[in-house]
């Protein structure tokens, strides 16, 4: 019990008096996970989109790998982000290893696969006679995608909830892209793990709570944008 | 905005439909821009590979500052097990490593790996375990004789199995008593020095330690110091340099200059009274120029 309360106090105290390493830790984190989601976001929704409408050959196989990719461990992507970018591996040249542009590959390659497949359903829940409506109302390609994307920002903001939420709270990639460099590329979940090594469980706690405050702040902005959507929609 | 696009273009479908693609993909092209640029890898930067004790006890975060101070590199702290630090030097992806398994060191030396190796400190291992001490090990001054009394009673021992450096000599340990440990009382954690003494706590188990990581958890952990002293529980800390005529990637003049660091005379000051503020004693004692056989004497 006086764990939870010293670890509850630490953190009040933190976020009190502004610590700053505690505050780099946490931008990072946010931009991080942040530019991974706009990232996955950019590919992901136009993605979905097409494997949702699309009629070509291999689409259903493109389509299960989607689905699998959503649960892809984060550790494996982590391995083989590693495996890419060593000094020694295919993309060592580009000396990304350990760098925040690391652990941004990774996450996106961990919530890509999320918001892809969560648009892909939300696009093909859409009633098919609205596809052909706006067809023959004479809408461009483009203008099909955009329309019917926003017809389906209901599903679209929970893909972007499910995928932001993933990555940000992941740590097995972000632990070996990045090895945790203090000021560089600690993030929060790298940093809880390293204070419970440590036996700090005070801080350790301290600092489970302000990611839980920031994921909790941010899902309730983007489920109040996604509420508001849904009833001017309807 | 793409909406925007879309009209103004729209009369010229296939044409819309490649300046879709050509959008999407300057976007990406500029977040990944974006991204890199974020964290673009200065020039000066000495990646250095280290086990998890030397990190968890606090004792680089007190050097690595004052090393980056004084040369102005920027050092990228990877602390890892001993196992894993020793495989990131011998393919490369490390500039200097600061390890405590010299017999995997010596290999590493051996295939020409690493260079410029030299002893900086030393600290010990112990055997710790619940107070009750089922296998009555305590004050034992052998840690083989204590090994074999809890693999006799099958009491509980909980092993790093990471191939750390605590792990290759709790694997020493056995090996000089002619037994590989297995049973259901054998618990291999596959984790960091700190978890498998919470784990050994919880579980009323034993388990093989370094003092300083032991020192630094006491306050959580139900589990006594019992065994201690043995010539063989010594553990000594090395720190070598990636060869740079082996890996043309590795910064050579870097690491070079961390070696030199910890076996400076300011850092051997440093190290001699780390620890003692807070535990009472120090976590490590200071070896540099010191031979290593005659350590523990």
């Amino acid at each position: 019990m006086d764990l939870i309360a010293e670890g509850i106090s630490k953190a009040f105290w933190l976020l009190v008096k502004g610590d700053r390493d505690v505050f780099q830790i946490a931008l990072l984190t946010l931009r991080v996970s942040g530019l991974a989601t706009l990232i996955s976001l950019a590919i992901g929704v136009p993605l979905g989109t097409a494997l949702a409408l699309g009629r070509f050959r291999g689409r259903s196989a493109a389509a299960s790998i989607v689905n699998t990719g959503m649960g892809l461990p984060p550790v494996v992507v982590g391995l083989w982000v590693s495996i890419m970018l060593w000094r020694y591996g295919p993309l060592g040249s580009l000396r990304l290893m350990y760098t925040p542009a690391a652990m941004v590959i990774a996450q996106t390659i961990i919530a890509l696969p999320i918001i892809t497949g969560l648009t892909m359903s939300g696009i093909g829940q859409l009633d098919p006679g609205i596809h052909v409506q706006l067809l023959s109302l004479g809408a461009t390609r483009l203008q099909l995608v955009w329309l019917l994307v926003r017809e389906a920002r209901l599903a679209v903001l929970a893909a972007v909830i499910a995928g932001f939420g993933r990555v940000i709270s992941e740590i097995g990639a972000s632990m070996m892209v990045g090895g945790n460099v203090v000021g560089h590329t600690r993030v929060l979940t790298t940093a809880t793990s390293m204070e419970v090594s440590r036996g700090n469980f005070g801080e350790a706690i301290a600092l489970s709570l302000i990611l839980l405050c920031i994921t909790l702040t941010i899902t309730s902005c983007l489920t109040r944008l996604q509420q508001k959507g849904g009833s001017t929609q309807s | 905005m793409l909406y925007g696009l879309s009209t103004s273009l729209s009369k010229s479908a296939p044409k819309v439909h490649a300046k879709l693609t050509t959008r999407i993909l300057l976007t990406v092209l500029l977040l990944a821009v974006f991204a890199i640029s974020v964290g673009a890898a200065p020039a000066r930067e000495v990646i250095l590979a280290t086990t998890t004790s030397t990190a968890d006890t606090g004792l680089l975060d007190v050097l690595i500052p004052i090393f980056q101070e004084k040369t102005g590199y920027m050092v990228k702290t990877i602390a890892v097990g001993t196992g894993q630090a020793l495989a990131l030097g011998s393919r490369g992806e490390a500039d200097v490593l600061l390890c405590h398994a010299p017999a995997s060191e010596l290999e590493l030396v051996k295939n020409g790996d690493v260079i410029e190796r030299k002893l900086v400190m030393h600290n010990d291992f112990i055997i710790v375990g619940p107070a009750s001490d089922p296998a009555k090990v305590r004050g034992l001054k052998s840690a083989a004789e204590a090994f074999s009394r809890i693999s006799g009673t099958q009491s509980v021992f909980v092993s790093r199995g990471d191939d750390s450096g605590t792990h290759k000599k709790e694997k020493a340990v056995w090996t000089k008593l002619g037994t590989a440990p297995s049973g259901k009382w054998y618990v291999e954690a596959g984790a960091g020095m700190g978890r498998t003494l919470s784990i050994a706590s919880e579980k009323d188990g034993y388990t093989l330690t370094d003092r300083g990581t032991y020192l630094a958890f006491q306050k959580n952990l139900a589990l006594d110091i019992l065994v201690e002293g043995d010539a063989i529980l010594l553990n000594i800390y090395h720190v070598m340099q990636v060869n740079p005529a082996k890996f043309a990637k590795v910064n050579g003049a870097g690491g070079l200059a961390f070696a030199e660091f910890m076996v400076s005379p300011e850092v051997q000051e440093i190290i001699s009274t780390f620890g003692v503020d807070k535990y009472g004693d120090p976590l490590f004692f200071p070896d540099a120029g010191k031979n290593v056989d005659d350590l523990g004497k």
